[in-house]
């Protein structure tokens, strides 16, 4: 009997009872739906942190030498806390020193970074991140502008009151109008806007728009910096390959410069976009080590559950079997419908938690702020596993159809 | 290659009840020719049924031999006796065995399926084989939706279908009232008269009575084998 005769008679038979099979096919259906979901959320982060947070926002060729790491994924003891809190800030010299000892080019900038208030007219904003920074930033950040200019290296070493702005503060703060050239007031005084760059969007919900960055030696250090000499220094080499050697040259001179004996830790912080990212892949691989278990778990409950369902079939349908096998069907006949039936309906659950899956993950995306990308592989890998699932289900209750004694099969009412 | 479609030389079967053995046949010797109408008849615990099955290739003797339609079915595997039933034996049972779920031309269909033939070779098929037992109209009915007398000339048609070297019919208006009988008597009568071979089993004189002629069985022996003047259904 060919394969597509036997599907269809295995709708037949779903379809004429259609609550059982809904049944029989859910747990399937929420093995196949949390597979899809989580991978589909895992890979969307996956793709996230690579593409946009390491990738855009943080840069693959940079890096920060800081006092202690801003990005950190997992917990921190009290104890790493403390050490933290002792050691040096990163100061002017240290980064004069690295800038003038690092033998690669590269791209510098000085940073502090405070939240704070920016007025314009009556209007104002707060929770507006306010920076100071060196000339190179903005090419190391690789900004946009959508209008205006960067600050020249002379405006930064002038400490020029000129501020280049987020989208997100020209809307609130420039509704309708044009704010280069217009005067933004960050503390007591008054800023010249002179660029404003293009929008960046969210990252994990928080708008990446509202910012203000002014040069380093301008008046809004005392804000930003207050009583730190800098908060961190930008370090852009000029390929991804060139960044490992930076790296490590930069280690050498802060431990040279700090006086680090050989079996003392790092008393500062290098933070590339990678060491941000394991964080998030320790997560990541902790997800899809669980993630094989689950579905596992649910699968085999699913399993068992159709291999019930097959088994009552079976006998419910003693009669029918007896019927076929006297017109003719062979063992391997009914072998195969039975379990081609449990194969249709454990298909048709993966099929429907496909969807659900995929549903699910957008519905994730749509009201949090996790991003979510369905992974072709995971839809292929849920196939499989349904069409297996059924199929192994199914060959106990289908053989033992197929060994029923026809003239006994007959006899049943 | 003689005109016989049957040939059993001395058959029995046996079984197990327990520690019992029981011979339901007990050497049977039969031959029966190309479009013979043959009734077999007999009290209950004759070996009727077992007879039955034996003529359906549903089972296997203990001993002798079954010959059908040239070929040696008596010690056929499983695989190769349904092969048989599907290509030379047509069912007729007493509670006519239709799939509830399936309309009648599926119902019709289903022995060309294990036949392996082709949807729609199928379905032409078997809607001719409706047409011949005249369910013409009632194609896509479920067997529900259809009286004892439809239901059995749906089976008929099954049975008839593969264009089997006998129809094999059980009781075959056993569930069915005397008016309704005679219809599908009439059924049988005309397809003989078109050369089909008829074996029907039965304990109903009134059904033998369209019969040719009439084996009768009694302690798993043949007591009985004789031509009669057949009673043609009204």
């Amino acid at each position: 009997m060919p394969v597509f005769e036997a599907v269809r008679m295995a709708f037949s038979t779903l379809w004429s009872q259609k609550l059982k099979s809904f049944f029989s096919l859910i747990g399937v259906l929420i093995g196949v739906t949390f597979l899809i979901a989580v991978v589909s959320i895992v890979q969307g982060m996956n793709v996230y942190m690579e593409e946009e947070f390491a990738n855009r926002l943080v840069g693959l060729n940079t890096f920060q030498l800081r006092r202690v790491p801003n990005m950190q994924m997992g917990n921190i003891t009290e104890e790493t806390w403390r050490e933290w809190m002792r050691r040096p800030r990163i100061n002017n010299q240290d980064a004069s020193f690295v800038e003038a000892k690092l033998e690669t080019p590269a791209l510098f900038s000085r940073s502090c970074d405070e939240n704070g208030r920016v007025t314009v007219g009556n209007r104002s904003a707060k929770g507006i991140s306010l920076s100071v920074v060196d000339a190179p930033y903005f090419r190391i950040k690789n900004y946009e502008f959508s209008a205006g200019r960067p600050f020249t290296p002379q405006e930064s070493r002038a400490g020029a009151a000129v501020a280049v702005i987020g989208a997100e503060v020209a809307e609130k703060l420039f509704p309708g109008v044009d704010p280069v050239g217009r005067s933004a007031t960050v503390g007591t005084l008054p800023y010249r806007v002179i660029g404003v760059i293009q929008k960046q969007g969210t990252l994990f919900g928080f708008s990446m728009d509202k910012f203000v960055i002014m040069p380093f030696d301008s008046p809004a250090r005392h804000q930003a910096c207050r009583l730190r000499n800098m908060d961190e220094l930008h370090v852009q080499s000029p390929s991804v390959g060139a960044m490992t050697a930076a790296v490590e040259r930069t280690e050498e001179l802060m431990r040279v410069r700090r006086r680090l004996r050989p079996n003392q830790a790092d008393n500062f912080a290098i933070q590339t976009a990678e060491g941000a990212l394991s964080g998030w892949r320790t997560i990541s691989a902790v997800l899809f080590a669980a993630l094989p278990g689950l579905v596992a778990i649910s699968l085999v409950v699913g399993g068992i559950v159709i291999m019930n369902i097959m088994l009552m079939a079976v006998s419910e349908r003693t009669r029918e079997i007896g019927i076929r096998k006297a017109l003719g069907a062979k063992r391997q006949d009914i072998l195969a419908q039975f379990i081609i039936e449990a194969a249709t309906i454990s298909t048709l659950g993966a099929l429907i938690g496909i969807g659900l899956g995929i549903g699910l993950a957008y519905l994730v995306k749509a009201v949090t702020p996790l991003p979510a990308a369905v992974a072709p592989w995971s839809i292929g890998v849920a196939v499989f596993l349904g069409v297996a699932v059924g199929m192994i289900a199914g060959v106990y209750p289908a053989s033992r159809a197929s060994r029923l004694d026809p003239i006994q099969a007959l006899r049943t009412e | 290659m003689s005109d016989l479609v049957i040939q059993i030389v001395d058959l029995t079967r046996e079984y197990l009840m327990g520690a019992e053995r029981v011979q339901a046949l007990k050497g049977v010797s039969l031959e029966i020719a190309r479009n013979e109408y043959v009734a077999i008849m007999g009290p209950s615990g004759s070996g009727k049924s077992t007879m039955m099955n034996m003529l359906g290739c549903l089972d296997t003797p203990t001993s002798g031999e079954y010959w059908l339609n040239g070929q040696e079915v008596s010690r056929m595997p499983d695989d190769a006796l349904a092969r048989v039933r599907n290509r030379e034996i047509g069912f007729v049972f007493q509670t006519f065995n239709l799939l509830p779920r399936a309309t009648a031309l599926q119902n019709v269909e289903l022995p060309l399926v294990y036949a392996g033939v082709g949807s729609r070779a199928r379905r032409d098929r078997a809607r001719s084989a409706l047409e011949r037992v005249g369910l013409g109209d009632r194609m896509d009915h479920k067997p529900n939706e259809l009286s004892g007398g439809q239901r059995q000339r749906v089976a008929i048609a099954r049975a008839l279908v593969n264009e089997p070297s006998i129809l094999l019919a059980d009781e075959p208006t056993g569930n069915l009232d005397s008016a309704t009988s005679a219809g599908v008597m009439r059924v049988f009568d005309r397809l003989q008269a078109q050369g089909q071979t008829i074996i029907v089993v039965t304990h109903e004189a009134e059904i033998a009575a369209h019969a040719a002629r009439v084996v009768t069985l009694k302690d798993g022996r043949v007591a009985n084998d004789a031509r009669q003047e057949r009673v043609q259904a009204a």
